[in-house]
């Protein structure tokens, strides 16, 4: 064995995948996660701890991995993580953990998230569920959102024995795990419920159907329903479009609208009632990692599918394995290019996107090259379906039905980095109603750093 | 799950129910409406808010079927109950947050145009309650259409019913009886209009001429129903605005009715349902209309 390579992970063959919904990696086995821990060397220091937004002590699970002795492992995750099964499968571990591991200077990093995948499959596998605490205190509080940073947040402090309920919005609790995230990439049956099973057994209660500013106020919380402390975990919010001509033709769907229709409502399985567009030609605007899942989406669903991003490869936002897997599965790349107006057809049908080159000029202020306008280079690609993939801005639900909590510019919730506490108080909040739309781990670190302060907060009281 | 305490049809495949959901009909208000589902594969599906019972926990929902979805929840009766129940969702009306005295001093007609009697219900109930009095229109196809007569006559002021073929009451589109009423002498200082588009369309051109301002309420397609999907879009005064968290009610004098109806053309008419079909391949389950899907 190579040890400057990591082990190589199974996956389903691009070619066949891209007719399919079941999940892109197989992961690995404990034969070849061994093998894998075994190339960790332990580091006194370890920088991999310090880049993980929950901390997790990734030497020593990995140390337990290479022994064997995977329960030890899982327990070791358990203290830090919720969902150590989802974000072994949807965190940007090269900026992360792997970014910093001592193994990437000469080769590849230690893979930390197929291992950490690897140990929570194989907990679940095994049928081992984190306990509920022995000790309660009984002090209720209210948890808005059960997506990754309210599930977070819910878990710890009901392993600190607080009385939790969890109020989501949907159906069904995951939030960005089960509207957003395709079955491909994180199998919601299987691996999703099951997390989230697991958090139920810490003693978490979860209403859905409650929408926190409409079907009961967070002061009602508050003074009525004896909730001592809320966090705020809601989200991203209203998906952006362009502001170009044709965007209200029929065909063109924002990311969030298009993927919540495949996940949530199962769309692409027969046995839902939801229906989903098919289409035969398909663009995607945008290059984040929304993109290239509703991209992989609508090749699963049958199309040609395009994704039109107005900078170059090197600053597409998704993670560098989406893009990959995306190009392995045939999604075709239009970069520098822009979006200025859908043609339509009598019928109001999208049968068009008419683009411009781009090419990039001096950095902006996010220190990317800016992509300027080739004058003259219009050019149409004849697709059926536009998928719009911008980005989102907050949710105004909550902020404006909470008097005392302040938003900033964005009309973003302004809460501190480092204890969620906002301006109302006992308030706290994280995730991207804060911090606008980020990923599933940093949303989990916001909730438990808001977990550790709402513990803090309530000792007192 | 949420239980249907009281189901039966009104009239044509309109159908009434009473459904106990106690976080609804705590906070609910004229204006907002609720999302359902029947079972746990079934879509959901937005409907307009008819009437509240706060002490008892209950809402009253009114729906038209027009495909498989609605069809599924028309099925269910007394002693069954929803899957899902959330809301309440959107704006409450205007009103509801005009200072009582100013309110007082508004001539308020409402125009309500077939299963839209439903909405219009609880805005005039409420106003009633505070004491202020509102005209209402009711228009319908043909007698056999109309729904709600009693329950409005005991909350309106005037009640005027017309339909289109004369069977009952005036004769004639509500736009024309909004016509009438003016030039026998009536005033308003705003119109409510809720109705299918092409109605709220039509009141809204004729309010325009009158120089009534109309507040109409706007039902476009959407999935959640809490601002992510962004699915009902329309377009107002020019500017995007999403019906589920800046609506369902609008300025009629605003909202671009033309692209509305050709956004909302592919569920309703002929041509747009085939369409449909087309593009849904075999995610396409029904509520075209058209396929057999919905029977």
């Amino acid at each position: 064995m190579d040890v400057f390579k990591k082990v190589p992970v199974r996956e389903q063959d691009p070619q066949v995948r891209a007719t399919n919904f079941e999940e892109v990696c197989y992961g690995y086995n404990a034969e070849e996660a061994m093998a894998e821990a075994s190339r960790c060397i332990n580091c006194k220091n370890a920088k991999c701890i310090t880049g993980c937004p929950v901390n997790i002590n990734i030497p020593a699970f990995i140390n337990e991995v290479k022994n064997g002795e995977f329960k030890k492992a899982f327990d070791i995750l358990s203290c830090s993580s919720a969902l150590p099964a989802v974000c072994g499968r949807v965190c940007p571990q090269e900026t992360q953990c792997e970014g910093l591991c001592i193994r990437g200077i000469k080769g590849e990093p230690v893979s930390i998230g197929k291992l950490e995948r690897f140990v929570a499959d194989w907990a679940r596998e095994n049928g081992i569920k984190p306990e509920a605490p022995a000790n309660k205190n009984g002090k209720k509080v209210a948890v808005i959102g059960a997506g990754p940073a309210g599930l977070t947040c819910a878990g710890d402090l009901a392993k600190a024995g607080y009385d939790v309920t969890i109020f989501e919005a949907l159906h069904e609790a995951g939030g960005v795990l089960v509207y957003g995230i395709p079955e491909f990439r994180l199998p919601k049956e299987a691996v999703v419920k099951k997390e989230i099973e697991n958090v139920k057994s810490l003693g978490v209660k979860i209403e859905t159907n409650v929408i926190i500013g409409k079907s009961v106020t967070i002061d009602e919380l508050m003074d009525e329903e004896d909730f001592k402390a809320v966090f705020i975990g809601s989200g991203a919010g209203l998906p952006k479009f362009m502001g170009i001509p044709g965007e209200q033709a029929n065909g063109v769907f924002s990311a969030n609208e298009y993927l919540t229709r495949s996940n949530l409502m199962k769309a692409f399985d027969p046995n839902s009632t939801t229906p989903i567009f098919r289409g035969k030609k398909v663009a995607v605007v945008g290059g984040g990692n929304v993109a290239m899942d509703a991209a992989r989406t609508a090749l699963r669903l049958g199309a040609e599918t395009h994704i039109v991003y107005r900078r170059s490869e090197a600053e597409l936002p998704a993670r560098v394995e989406e893009v990959h897997h995306a190009k392995e599965e045939g999604i075709i790349f239009d970069l520098l290019c822009n979006p200025i107006e859908i043609l339509q057809d009598e019928n109001f049908a999208v049968s068009g996107i008419k683009c411009i080159r781009m090419e990039l000029g001096e950095p902006d202020a996010s220190g990317r090259r800016r992509p300027v306008e080739v004058p003259g280079s219009e050019f149409v690609i004849d697709v059926d379906t536009v998928i719009m993939s911008l980005g989102t801005s907050p949710n105004p639900m909550i902020s404006q039905t909470t008097p005392g909590l302040d938003i900033n510019k964005w009309r973003c919730i302004i809460a501190d980095e480092a204890t969620g506490k906002t301006s109302k108080e006992g308030v706290y909040a994280g995730g991207d109603a804060v911090t606008g739309a980020a990923t599933v781990i940093l949303a989990m670190g916001a909730g438990k750093a808001a977990a550790k302060a709402i513990d803090e907060y309530l000792q007192d009281k | 799950m949420y239980p249907i305490l009281e189901a039966r049809e009104l009239t044509n495949n309109i159908y009434f129910m009473i459904v106990k959901a106690e976080r609804v009909a705590k906070n609910c208000l004229p204006g907002q409406f609720i999302i359902v589902r029947s079972d746990e594969n079934a879509e959901r599906i937005p409907l307009t808010i008819c009437d509240y019972d706060r002490a008892a926990g209950t809402i009253t929902i009114v729906f038209q079927v027009v495909g498989a979805g609605s069809l599924k929840l028309a099925q269910l009766k007394a002693g069954d109950a929803f899957h899902d129940f959330v809301g309440p969702l959107g704006q409450p009306s205007e009103f509801c947050k005009m200072p009582l005295e100013e309110l007082k001093q508004k001539k308020i007609l409402f125009v309500a145009g077939g299963v839209g009697t439903a909405p219009v219900y609880p805005q005039v109930k409420w106003l009633k309650e505070q004491g202020v009095p509102a005209d209402v229109i009711v228009g319908a196809k043909s007698k056999s259409f109309l729904i709600l007569e009693e329950m409005m006559a005991s909350v309106a002021e005037n009640l005027y019913i017309t339909t289109d073929d004369g069977s009952y009451g005036r004769s004639g589109m509500v736009t024309k009886c909004i016509e009438d009423l003016i030039s026998e002498g009536k005033e308003y200082d705003v119109c409510v209009a809720i109705g299918p588009m092409i109605m709220m369309k039509f009141c809204a051109l004729t309010t325009k001429k009158l120089n009534i301002p109309t507040v109409v309420s706007m039902n476009p397609v959407m999935v959640d129903g809490t601002g992510m999907c962004g699915g009902c879009r329309l377009t107002v005064g020019g500017e995007v605005k999403f019906a589920c968290v800046d609506g369902p009610e609008f300025d009629g004098h605003l909202v671009d009715f033309d692209q509305a109806m050709k956004r909302a053309s592919i569920y309703r008419t002929v041509e747009g349902k085939k369409f449909l079909e087309a593009k849904e391949g075999d995610t396409h389950h029904g509520g075209c209309g058209n396929c057999g899907g919905d029977k």
